[in-house]
């Protein structure tokens, strides 16, 4: 049953799609980056960026029939577990020297 | 039927992340980033990846998010406190992602018949059991075994280093 329904979407939903909605999904990612001040925010758009990348990475390994792709996703998960954690420990530890997460008053190392 | 739960869960991927991103304050953000997460999961259901789809609830939902939330109460930013980009600068990331998002899609566009098309799986070859998590099992403690071994070292020095990093001490 649930085999048939699967076969029937790798039928009905072409590649493009999934191409398509990772782009916007990306594209999201990169305009939080570039119009927020808030680092936690902009934390968050990173991840949105990451999600974007795995989601496509499924579709092409579920198209293929290869599992090496999901393994990938599974390993980019690990790494982003792990860079959410060391990213807000940076941020607290910010937040307690300067008192804000704007990034705009993070500015000791701009030229 | 799974056409439009595909179109359905694209359109509450991206109408969330959008309000992840534009909304003022950042307790919304992070609970509209949980939607986005549950959704791309739903896609990773329809795409029959099912151990992909229940890691990463319980990683990005469970994990990650309720991190973000702690942090996001701990340090008690609200709508008030939200610093603001002047809106010319607004206006120029939204130009810039929305050119590259032009810039992404033209590419695949002109590539997809040439380079996406040449190697999907025919109906011969074709296996839709790779997601389950019999088959990526053998698949991650086979082939994959030494990454994964090696990735529990980068969790423990990630762990050492937000240790470090969040003891009290003078300021930098």
């Amino acid at each position: 049953m649930t085999e048939q329904i699967i076969t029937h979407t790798i039928k009905t939903i072409p590649i493009e799609h999934y191409i398509y909605l990772s782009a916007v999904l990306f594209s999201i990612g990169v305009l939080g980056v570039l119009i927020r001040r808030n680092a936690i925010i902009i934390f968050m758009s990173i991840e949105l960026m990451l999600n974007a990348a795995t989601l496509l990475l499924t579709a092409f390994s579920t198209y293929r029939s290869d599992a090496a792709g999901q393994v990938f996703v599974f390993f980019i998960m690990v790494v982003a577990a792990a860079e959410v954690a060391v990213g807000l420990a940076i941020i607290v530890m910010i937040f307690r020297n300067i008192k804000t997460i704007d990034i705009n008053f993070l500015n000791k190392l701009k030229w | 039927m799974a056409q439009y739960f595909f179109y359905f869960l694209a359109f509450l991927a991206i109408f969330s992340a959008l309000m992840v991103v534009f909304s003022k304050n950042p307790v919304y953000s992070v609970l509209f980033l949980v939607m986005t997460f549950f959704a791309i999961a739903g896609q990773y259901i329809l795409l029959n990846a099912q151990f992909l789809a229940v890691v990463h609830i319980i990683v990005y939902a469970g994990a990650i998010m309720v991190l973000f939330l702690f942090v996001v109460m701990l340090l008690n930013l609200n709508k008030e406190l939200e610093p603001h980009k002047s809106s010319i600068l607004k206006l120029a990331g939204v130009i810039a992602s929305g050119i590259l998002m032009l810039t992404l899609i033209g590419t695949f566009k002109g590539a997809t018949d040439q380079v996406v098309g040449a190697g999907l799986s025919d109906s011969l070859t074709y296996n839709n059991q790779v997601g389950l998590v019999k088959n990526l099992g053998k698949v991650l403690f086979g082939d994959f075994l030494l990454p994964f071994e090696i990735s529990s070292v980068l969790f423990l020095s990630a762990m050492v280093g937000v240790v470090m990093l969040g003891k009290k001490d003078k300021a930098i």
